[in-house]
C-alpha cells in the first residue's frame, strides 16, 4: 500500500494535469470536452497551494512544528518571481521606462535599488526563489530551535514573523510596490502570460513540481533522517538523550520546507498575475494548516488532497454563497479538530502501515509522559551540573 | 545669519522714538479717547499709511494701535486683508479708503462712512508686506490688551511675548498697571520682560531680571525668545545661555514624559486586550485564537447599549458606557462559557488542536457579527464627560486616554483581587496547580474550568468597551489585537498577571519611543522582531512560573 501510494500520487497529479492540458489545447472551444483556461488556471493555483500544504505538512506532520507563518516563505518566493516578471515588463509599462518599474517612478525613485539588480535575469531570479526563503528560514529556525522554543510559543512567533513581514511589505519605501504589490505582468521568459498555451504549460510545470516535491518529501521522511525527525516529533527530550541533536534535525526540515513553499509561491505568481503584501497575512498561513489537517497531518498525499479539496470547496462556495465561506472554513477547523484529528487520508489509511502515522491520543499521552519524565530528569541533571559549576 | 537677526533692529529705535513721542500726546486706552485733546499733527495716526516708505507704514501701524481711535481695529484689519487703498499720488487730504471685497462698498477709512468709489486709476492698494503684517499682528495684540474679555487679553499678551517689539513696552506696562487677572498678569510680566530685552537701552540689572522672568516660563516660546537675544552684555548673554540649557533640559524631560504617557496609553490598551488572555492562556493554558472576537463582542455590546440609550433615554447617554461594562462582561462571559462547554473541554492537553479549532471559531464569530450587524464600522460615541483634555505642565492629557489607562489598571486590579480573595479564585488556582488534588478536595473542576474561561472571556468583553472608544467597531476589531495580545502574554511570562502588566507597559512605551525615530509601522516591526529575539533568549517570558505544571 505504501509503495502503491508512493507511485500513485505523482501519477495522478501529472496524469490529471496532462489530461487537462490536452483537453484545453487540443479540443475546440465549442466541444463538450473542452476545458477552459479558467479551469486550467484554477488547477494550477490549487497545485501551488498543494506545494505550500506539502511544506506545512513536512514540518507539522513530521517534525511537530505547527507553523502559522509558512505563507511568509510562499510570499517571499512569489515576490522573487514577481520581481523578475516586473523587470521583464521593461519599457512596456505605463511610464515606458526600461530601467525602472512603474511603481518606483510613481514614488519618485530615480535609481533601481541594489537588491533589485540581477532580477531581470531569469536564472538568477529562480535561484533567489530558493535562496531567500531558505535564508530567512535558516536564521529564524537556527535561533528558535537552538533556544528550544517549541510548541505553541513557536507557533505564535512564526505568526509574529509573517505579521512583521506583512507590515514591512506594506511600506512603500521597501521598494516592493507597497500596498499594491506588483502586477500587470506581460510575459515569462518570452512567453506571453495571457496565452492559453502559457497558462497550460505553467499548470503542467506546477504539477511536475508538486509531484517532484512529493517524491522528495517521501524520500526524506522515509530515510533514516526522517525517522529521527518523527522521533523528535513524538518525544523530543528522549531523542536528545539518545544522542541526537533535535535542533539540527528540525532546522534542516524547516529550511527545506521553506524552499518548497517558496517554489509554490514562485509558480503561483505568474498564474494569478499579482503579488501583494496580502499574501503575508497570518490568516493565509493558518488556512494552509487547515488544508493539511483536513487531508491528514503526517500523510503527504493527504496534504495535497486537503489543499485541493478545501480550495475547490472555497471556489464553489464563494461563487455560490459568498457569505457562507467563512462559516464553512471556520466550521471545518472545528469539526476536523474535534472529529477527524487524523484527516481524510489519515483516517482511511490507518491500518495500512503508513510509516509516519501520528500516534493515537492514547499513545500520545504515553509518549508525552515519557518525554515529560525525561525532561524532568534533564532539568534535574542541568541543575546538578549548574550546582557543580558554581561550587 | 547674524545679519538676518540684526535687520529688524534697524527700524526699532525709530518706532520707539515715535511711539514715545505719541505717548506724550495721545491717550492710551479707548476709555479716555473722547476727552483727549486732538493735536492736528500727532492726532492723525493714519497719515503714515499713505507713505510709500515701508518704515513709515510700520510706524503708522504701531501708532494706530496706541491711538485709542475707535476705527483702529477696522483699518488694521483692512490693511491686513489687502483692502486698504490710498491716492496713487499724494493729495492734501491724505485719503484712506477701505474697499470691502465682499460687498464691493467703499468706505472712508477714518470715519467709516460709505463713499462713492474713487476713480480706479487714481488709487493704489497699500501692500501689507511681511514686515507690515508682523507689525499688524503686534498692533492688534495691543488693541486686544484692553479688551474686556480675559481670554482675548491673555492671547494678546501671549502674542506680544512671542513677537516682542520695544515699542510695545509702554503699552504692556500700562496694561499691567490695571490688569487684575493673575494669569494674564503673569503673561504680561513675561511680555514686559521680552520687550525689555528687545529694548537696547535697558540697563543690565533689568535685563538680567527679564531673562529670569522669561526662563521661568520654561517652554519652547521662552527658549526662542532667549535664543534670539543678540547684542546683549556678556553677563546677560551668559544668563540667557544658562537659561536656554535649563529650558532644553526640561523640554526634553517633558517630551520624554509625553512619550511615556503615550506609551502608557498604548500599553493600557494592550493590557486590556491581553488581560483576559492572561487568564485563558496564562492560567488555563488554552490557546484561544477567538479571544480577539470576545473583545469585538464586547465592543458590539457597547454599541447595542448605546443604541438602546439613544432610543429610550437620550438624557442619560453619558451613563451608557458605564452600563455597557457589566453588559459586555456578561455577554462575552456567557459566550465564553458556552465555547468552553461545547468545544474547548474536548481539547484540553492538545494545545495545537485548540489553536486551530478556536481559530475556526473566530472566523465563525466574525462572520456571524458581519451577518448580523453588517461589515461597516459602527458608530460608538464618546460620552461628554470622557472627551476633552487638560494640561499638566508641558503635557496634554486627553480624558478618554486617561480613562482607559485608569480603567485598564482597575480591570487588572479587580482581576487580581478575584484571583486572590474570592472562593472562585482560590478554586481556580487550586485547579491550575494540581487538578487531581483539587478534584479530590471536592472541587468541581469542569465547572471551575468553565468559570475561568468565562471570566477570561468576560474580561475580554470589558476590554471591548474601552477599545470601542478609540478604535473602529467592525467585525475585524478583534483580529487587530490577537497577535499583540499573545505577544504581551508570552513576553510577560505565561501565568503571571504582574508580568502581563509589565509587558504591556514596556511594549507600549518601547513602541511609542521608537515611533519618532523609526516611524509607526517600522517601530511596530522592530518591536515584533525584538519580541521574537527575546523569546529565543527567554522562552518562558520575563517572569516564568517555575515548576512542572508549566511543562505540561
Amino acid at each position: 500500500m505504501t509503495r502503491l501510494s508512493l507511485t500513485l500520487t505523482p501519477v495522478i497529479i501529472i496524469g490529471v494535469a496532462i489530461i487537462l492540458a490536452i483537453l484545453n489545447l487540443a479540443t475546440p472551444a465549442t466541444s463538450a470536452l473542452h476545458v477552459s483556461d479558467f479551469v486550467v488556471g484554477l488547477a494550477g493555483k490549487y497545485l501551488c497551494y498543494a506545494l505550500l500544504a506539502l511544506a506545512v505538512d513536512l514540518v507539522w506532520g513530521f517534525a511537530g512544528i505547527l507553523t502559522l507563518g509558512h505563507a511568509a516563505f510562499f510570499a517571499l518566493g512569489g515576490y522573487c518571481m514577481g520581481m523578475y516578471l516586473t523587470r521583464e515588463i521593461g519599457a512596456r509599462g505605463v511610464y515606458a521606462n526600461a530601467n525602472l518599474p512603474d511603481f518606483m517612478i510613481f514614488i519618485g525613485w530615480k535609481q533601481l535599488p541594489w537588491y533589485w539588480h540581477g532580477f531581470a535575469w531569469f536564472p538568477f531570479a529562480m535561484v533567489m526563489v530558493l535562496v531567500v526563503p531558505a535564508i530567512l528560514a535558516a536564521v529564524f529556525g537556527f535561533l528558535a530551535f537552538r533556544s528550544r522554543v517549541s510548541g505553541v510559543y513557536l507557533s505564535i512567533i512564526t505568526q509574529a514573523l509573517t505579521y512583521a513581514l506583512l507590515l514591512a511589505f506594506f511600506r512603500n519605501d521597501m521598494g516592493f510596490g507597497g500596498n499594491n504589490g506588483m502586477t500587470d505582468f506581460k510575459d515569462i521568459i518570452g512567453f506571453p502570460l495571457n496565452r492559453s498555451s502559457t497558462t497550460t504549460a505553467l499548470m503542467v510545470i506546477s504539477a511536475i513540481f508538486t509531484a517532484g516535491a512529493f517524491l522528495f518529501a517521501r524520500w526524506l521522511v522515509g530515510s533514516r533522517y526522517g525517522q529521527v525527525l518523527v522521533a523528535v516529533r513524538d518525544a523530543e527530550s528522549r531523542t536528545r538523550f539518545l544522542g541526537y541533536r533535535p535542533e539540527y534535525y528540525k532546522l534542516v526540515v524547516w529550511v527545506l520546507s521553506a524552499v518548497i513553499a517558496g517554489i509554490g509561491g514562485a509558480l503561483y505568481v505568474p498564474q494569478v498575475g499579482i503579488i501583494n503584501p496580502g499574501e503575508f497575512a497570518p490568516a493565509n498561513s493558518i488556512e494552509a494548516v487547515i488544508w493539511v489537517a483536513v487531508g491528514g497531518r503526517g500523510t503527504l498525499s493527504g496534504a495535497i488532497l486537503g489543499a485541493v479539496l478545501v480550495n475547490f470547496g472555497k471556489t464553489i462556495l464563494t461563487g455560490a454563497l459568498p457569505g457562507a465561506w467563512l462559516y464553512a472554513l471556520g466550521g471545518l477547523f472545528i469539526l476536523v479538530t474535534l472529529f477527524l484529528p487524523k484527516g481524510i487520508v489519515g483516517t482511511f489509511a490507518r491500518r495500512t502501515g503508513n510509516d509516519a502515522a501520528l500516534p493515537t491520543a492514547h499513545e500520545k499521552q504515553g509518549l508525552a509522559a515519557i518525554d515529560g519524565q525525561t525532561a524532568d530528569l534533564a532539568e534535574a541533571g542541568a541543575d546538578i551540573e549548574d550546582g557543580e559549576k558554581t561550587a | 545669519m547674524s545679519q538676518f537677526f540684526h535687520q529688524p533692529c534697524r527700524w526699532r529705535p525709530a518706532i520707539l522714538g515715535l511711539l514715545l513721542a505719541m505717548l506724550a500726546f495721545a491717550p492710551l486706552t479707548p476709555a479716555h479717547a473722547q476727552s483727549a485733546p486732538t493735536s492736528q499733527t500727532a492726532a492723525d495716526p493714519y497719515l503714515g499709511l499713505t507713505s510709500r516708505d515701508l518704515d513709515d507704514v510700520v510706524s503708522a501701524v504701531n501708532a494706530i494701535s496706541v491711538s485709542g481711535d475707535a476705527r483702529a481695529r477696522k483699518v488694521l484689519d483692512a490693511l491686513g486683508n489687502n483692502e486698504l487703498y490710498t491716492w496713487k499720488y499724494p493729495r492734501p487730504d491724505a485719503g484712506l479708503f477701505i474697499h470691502d471685497t465682499d460687498s464691493g462698498a467703499w468706505l472712508n477709512a477714518r470715519t467709516g462712512a460709505t463713499i462713492a468709489a474713487p476713480p480706479f486709476m487714481q488709487v493704489r492698494r497699500i501692500v501689507a508686506s511681511d514686515m507690515v503684517t508682523g507689525a499688524i499682528a503686534t498692533a492688534e495684540g495691543v488693541l486686544d490688551l484692553s479688551s474686556p474679555d480675559t481670554a482675548t487679553r491673555q492671547k494678546a499678551a501671549e502674542a506680544i511675548f512671542e513677537s516682542p517689539a520695544a515699542g510695545t513696552l509702554p503699552i504692556v506696562q500700562h496694561a499691567l498697571s490695571h490688569e487684575q487677572n493673575p494669569r494674564v498678569r503673569a503673561t504680561l510680566l513675561q511680555a514686559e520682560a521680552a520687550d525689555q530685552l528687545a529694548l537696547s537701552t535697558t540697563d543690565q540689572t533689568t535685563q538680567l531680571a527679564a531673562v529670569n522672568t522669561i526662563a521661568a516660563r520654561g517652554d519652547m516660546a521662552a527658549r526662542n525668545e532667549l535664543a534670539s537675544l543678540s547684542g546683549a552684555p556678556k553677563a546677560v548673554a551668559v544668563a540667557a545661555a544658562t537659561a536656554i540649557k535649563h529650558i532644553d533640559f526640561s523640554l526634553k524631560l517633558w517630551s520624554w514624559g509625553e512619550t511615556v504617557y503615550y506609551g502608557l496609553s498604548l500599553g493600557s490598551v494592550l493590557l486590556l486586550a491581553a488581560a483576559g488572555l492572561a487568564i485563558t492562556f496564562g492560567v488555563m493554558g488554552v490557546i484561544n485564537m477567538a479571544h480577539g472576537e470576545m473583545v469585538m463582542i464586547g465592543a458590539y455590546a457597547t454599541f447595542v447599549v448605546q443604541q438602546v440609550f439613544r432610543a429610550y433615554a437620550p438624557d442619560l447617554f453619558g451613563a451608557s458606557v458605564i452600563v455597557a461594562i457589566p453588559v459586555a462582561f456578561v455577554v462575552a462571559g456567557a459566550i465564553g462559557i458556552l465555547i468552553e462547554r461545547c468545544l474547548i473541554r474536548f481539547l484540553y492537553g492538545r494545545p495545537l488542536e485548540t489553536l486551530l479549532a478556536t481559530w475556526g471559531l473566530s472566523l465563525v464569530l466574525q462572520q456571524a457579527v458581519r451577518s448580523g450587524f453588517g461589515a461597516e464600522n459602527q458608530n460608538v460615541a464618546t460620552p461628554d464627560w470622557m472627551s476633552g483634555f487638560f494640561m499638566v505642565g508641558g503635557l496634554t492629557i486627553t480624558l478618554n486616554r486617561l480613562c482607559i489607562i485608569i480603567f485598564a489598571f482597575a480591570v487588572v486590579g479587580g482581576l487580581m483581587a478575584v484571583m486572590r480573595f474570592t472562593p472562585l479564585g482560590l478554586r481556580m488556582r487550586a485547579v491550575t496547580q494540581n487538578r487531581r488534588m483539587a478534584a479530590s478536595m471536592g472541587i468541581r473542576t469542569p465547572w471551575i474550568d468553565a468559570m475561568t474561561f468565562g471570566l477570561g472571556s468576560g474580561i475580554a468583553g470589558v476590554a471591548g468597551v474601552a477599545l470601542a472608544q478609540i478604535d473602529n467597531v467592525s467585525p475585524n476589531l478583534g483580529q487587530n489585537y490577537i497577535i499583540d495580545s499573545f505577544m504581551v502574554v508570552v513576553f510577560g511570562g505565561v501565568g503571571n498577571l504582574w508580568g502581563t502588566v509589565l509587558a504591556a507597559m514596556t511594549l507600549g512605551i518601547v513602541n511609542k519611543g521608537l515611533e519618532p525615530v523609526a516611524g509607526a509601522v517600522l517601530g511596530k516591526i522592530v518591536v515584533l522582531v525584538l519580541i521574537i529575539l527575546f523569546i529565543q533568549r527567554r522562552p518562558r517570558g520575563l517572569f516564568p512560573v517555575k515548576g512542572r505544571a508549566v511543562e505540561a
